[in-house]
């Protein structure tokens, strides 16, 4: 049997656990940890991940993928490099109303793109959102020159558009087959 | 759809810079930042900076198009007469006359403008300099704002009393770019705002040195026990601000960096390629082909 991995990743709280379990045919084996309750992060929620999140998706008897969420808090990005290995592609989420998170979001996709050159597209994420910027205005935000890198609409607690994103994901994946 | 921020974590420059790629026609208005004791968590889930709301607007700026045609600033007197005082087309007294009689008459900018060129007192090119001299200082002072809430609205037209001179946004930017590289500079000189100060000398030395009100508010919290972050703070000063006070009081050899108490401690970034697996086509097909078909509820 064959396993093959994307990774979901983004700045704290972008909504990169909710995309999972949006998906994941399994509960998500979360290492979710409760947020001290007077602490700032939990003005935000009350849960954030710690290791990852596991999610899974199986394709037929030889094939599963599986989603692999990367904690938020910095403070345990040692554990990004160890997701990143063997990815075939990962999805940068980030929350579109908060733009205090554009540029931690950024340095996440360059250390991620540092750690191998697979595909990604990045999802703006809680489109729902009233004070959501626009997926147009995050790539100028953001930074992404490249017209090949995709900049989707995102609502991670909608299974349309999530699934649109992992789609997206795999075209851009297909594309790079076909340059090289 | 809003574009709503702060200057402390999406700057002005950056602002433009996308008001001027995506050709935005709207306006932009600056607020002051009103304090309100909590904070707000950076993306890195870990640096927490103040958490300000929206108090009165302080400033805004119209554009159309992605050029900038208007600009207005509580703190800069935005009176067609004082404009051209400022860029000297009209003396103080000039001035004062104008505008009294432009105020009595209940004239706007325009009209205004016509009857001075009418009279003879300066031309169409004085105006349009002038206007445009003030609309870049303004941006200018913005540039060095840093934690100002601010929102942008799509579709707001130019008050329609007003002057509007046309202005591309790229100069604006490489040379807001020059003004930002001034406070890398600084950050170059002063990196670690944990670091304290200490007197190089009797603090009486002070005595014959001239230094201005915001200079003595620092030299009031020099002592090797306050961090310059805690004196920014103490002050209500920006890290550039600080910066450019700490540097000046350095370079006069009036105070001396002393090492922090606590040195923070930094992780080295560890950023070695780890292996890849290449995927076959086919397994990329069959994966596509799944997860068009998944379709719960949730
Ligand atoms: N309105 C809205 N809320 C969302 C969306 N996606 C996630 N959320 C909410 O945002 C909060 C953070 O979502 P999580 O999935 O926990 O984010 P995370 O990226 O896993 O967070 P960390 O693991 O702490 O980094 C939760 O309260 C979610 O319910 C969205 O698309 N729209
Ligand atoms: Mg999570």
């Amino acid at each position: 049997m064959q396993t093959v991995k994307m990774v979901i990743t983004g700045p704290f709280s972008s909504g990169k656990t909710e995309f999972i379990k949006t998906i994941s045919e399994i509960d998500v084996v979360s290492t979710e940890r409760s947020i001290t309750p007077d602490s700032v992060e939990s003005q935000e929620k009350s849960e954030t991940t710690v290791a990852m999140d596991f999610g899974r998706i199986t394709v037929d008897n030889d094939l599963v993928l599986y989603l692999f969420g990367t904690p938020g808090q910095r403070r345990f990005d040692f554990m990004w490099e160890i997701l990143a290995e063997g990815m075939l592609g990962f999805v940068v989420m980030v929350d579109s109303s908060k733009p205090e998170t554009f540029r931690e979001a950024r340095s996440i996709l360059e250390t991620f793109r540092a750690y191998a050159p697979t595909p990604y597209v990045v999802a703006a994420n809680k489109q729902d959102h009233a004070d959501a910027w626009k997926p147009e205005d995050l790539r100028i935000a953001l930074r992404i020159e490249d017209e090949n890198v995709k900049l989707l609409p995102c609502i991670a607690t909608d299974i349309e558009y999530v699934r649109e994103v992992l789609l997206e994901l795999l075209y851009s994946i297909l594309e790079e087959m076909d340059s090289n | 759809m809003a574009l709503k921020g702060n200057l402390a974590v999406f700057t002005t420059t950056q602002l433009l810079n996308l008001i001027n790629l995506s050709k935005r026609s709207g306006s932009l208005t600056i607020f002051e930042g009103v304090e309100t004791g909590e904070k707000m968590m950076l993306g890195d889930g870990r640096t927490q900076i103040d958490k300000l709301v929206a108090g009165k607007p302080l400033a805004r700026l119209n554009f159309r198009e992605g050029k900038l045609v208007f600009a207005e600033m509580q703190s800069k007197d935005g009176h067609l007469a004082s404009i051209l005082q400022r860029s000297g087309k009209l003396n103080e007294e000039q001035s004062r006359l104008i505008r009294q009689r432009a105020e009595a008459l209940k004239m706007s900018d325009k009209g205004l403008a016509l009857s001075l060129i009418n009279a003879n007192y300066v031309t169409q090119k004085d105006i349009i300099q002038s206007i445009q001299k003030h609309t870049v200082s303004i941006v200018f002072d913005l540039m060095t704002w840093k934690r100002e809430p601010f929102e942008f609205k799509e579709g707001d037209q130019a008050p329609a009393s007003r002057i509007l001179v046309p202005i591309d946004l790229r100069n604006i930017i490489i040379e807001g770019t020059r003004i930002q590289n001034e406070q890398l500079e600084l950050e170059k000189e002063i990196p670690n705002l944990d670091m304290a100060l200490r007197f190089a000398e009797d603090p009486s030395s002070f005595k014959n040195i001239k230094l201005g009100a915001n200079e003595w508010r620092v030299v009031g919290f020099i002592n090797p026990k306050n961090s310059i972050r805690q004196i920014a703070k103490a002050c209500n000063m920006t890290d550039t601000e600080i910066r450019r006070i700490v540097y000046a009081l350095l370079q006069a050899g009036l105070v001396q960096m002393v090492k922090p108490q606590v040195e923070a401690k930094r992780r080295p970034d560890i950023r070695h390629p780890v292996p890849r697996n290449t995927p076959d086509r086919d397994v990329v097909n069959r994966l596509i082909t799944k997860i068009k078909t998944i379709n719960k509820t949730p």
